[in-house]
């Protein structure tokens, strides 16, 4: 019967081994946080074109992550894109309504991320509203024309 | 030339029979995974269970924790060689943790799986059967699946997915110390570009998808391949042979489809 706890006591040391284990994975891999998801709120941001922004992107705010990416869609009444963000919900009510947010690129083959700017209007940004003053993901493509018909037209 | 018709027709015979067997074995692996794994435990059961995810689970630690710290550190000393070259050796944590929580984690540990203790299943429930055990059993009014094919069917479903869980973490371990110890890449962007990278749901709950069906899979081969093999020596040296194919060839043959449907964006 000995043998038979000591087997029991194994065992359960290995089941508990696997839910440490992914608890590790959850916190320590996947950077989960405990808190729960009504820590953030949700503006909008209308651009006319996002390059290859992603969800769950990086919202920086002065080069800090504040928030990220939720949903990326298209308007189809002006056919532009409609990105989702969900920031800390300690910026809520500290963003002046004319925030800028510009798609910005990390180093030269980097991932793309938001980047926040904040204005000096004395209103402020609540759950929901939307960002105006957007500035577009640069494309490369389009640069190298705009050059080479520069060139051309001198 | 009439005999030689004859031949080629009682080949095709031959083929189609082949075909038919092959089916007929589906078949009865099915209705077998089916019996066995249902069916309220009792209490002996439990301590049944106990005993073999003991067996398969426990005992099956060492080797596949072991293999997981070496596949970390070889991932992260080729992925530092390759990132290196475009200066990019901070998404190392990032590479390594990817790879190993959404392909080689579940695929590595099923194989190992596979190999330990899916060979060892069908070994022993053979030589059961070979010995008349099995028989015995149901003459006096025990029923085999349940006294002997559940309890290890449970455990293996039970354990692959935490051994799998246990090779991740030791492998980005292994990986830490190779690339942020030994390599030099620094820690916080180890840690940072991998939890920026990593979400919980689509790698590590995808990951564990995998590993929960390359259980049923690898352990449903073993047992029935115990279950039903030739009751002689060289019987049961064929089906363990076969187990250990069988399985390796599920396992990757399905990581595929898998993949596919997690992350190829079907």
């Amino acid at each position: 019967m000995k043998r038979s706890k000591t087997m029991e006591f194994g065992v359960g040391l290995f089941m508990l081994a696997g839910i440490l284990g992914l608890v590790f994975l959850g916190l320590r891999v996947s950077g989960m946080t405990l808190s729960t998801s009504s820590d953030t709120f949700r503006l909008e941001a209308s651009f006319s074109n996002i390059g290859s922004l992603k969800p769950r992107a990086r919202v920086t705010m002065a080069g800090v992550t504040v928030g990220r990416v939720e949903a990326i869609e298209l308007d189809t009444e002006w056919y532009d894109a409609r990105v989702v963000l969900s920031l800390d919900s300690d910026l809520e009510g500290q963003l002046s309504q004319d925030t800028t947010a510009a798609i910005l690129t990390a180093g030269l083959l980097g991932e793309q991320y938001i980047g926040l700017s904040v204005g000096g209007a004395p209103e402020v940004l609540e759950e929901g509203d939307v960002i105006r003053d957007t500035q577009s993901a640069l494309v490369l493509e389009e640069l190298i024309q705009q050059f080479v018909s520069n060139m051309v037209t001198n | 030339m009439q005999s030689n018709i004859k031949h080629a027709i009682s080949h095709v015979a031959r083929l189609g029979q082949k075909g038919c067997d092959a089916l007929e074995s589906l078949g009865r692996a099915g209705v077998f995974l089916a019996q066995s794994a249902v069916g309220v435990p009792s209490r002996e059961g439990w301590s049944l269970w106990l005993r073999q995810v003991h067996f398969v689970g426990v005992l099956s630690l060492a080797i596949v924790l072991v293999s997981g710290l070496f596949i970390g550190m070889v991932l992260a000393l080729q992925g530092y060689t390759i990132l290196v070259d475009f200066g990019a050796e901070q998404a190392l944590g990032q590479m390594v943790a990817l790879s190993l929580l959404r392909e080689l984690a579940p695929v590595v540990a099923a194989l190992l799986f596979a190999g330990r203790a899916g060979s060892a299943l069908t070994a022993e429930i053979g030589l059961m059967k070979a010995t008349e055990q099995l028989t015995s059993m149901e003459m006096i009014g025990v029923d085999p699946l349940r006294r002997v094919v559940a309890p290890r069917l449970w455990a293996g479903f039970v354990a692959l997915p935490i051994l799998t869980v246990g090779f991740s973490v030791v492998g980005i371990w292994g990986g830490y110390l190779v690339g942020v110890e030994w390599l030099g890449v620094f820690e916080g962007s180890y840690w940072s570009n991998m939890q920026a990278s990593v979400s919980f749901v689509d790698d590590i709950g995808n990951g564990i998808i995998k590993s929960l069906v390359f259980a049923v899979v690898v352990t449903w081969i073993a047992v029935f391949q115990g279950y039903d093999l030739v009751p002689t020596s060289e019987g049961i040296s064929r089906a363990t042979t076969r187990t250990v194919v069988y399985s390796s060839l599920a396992v990757l043959g399905l990581d595929f489809v898998l993949t596919a449907v997690m992350f190829g964006g079907l």
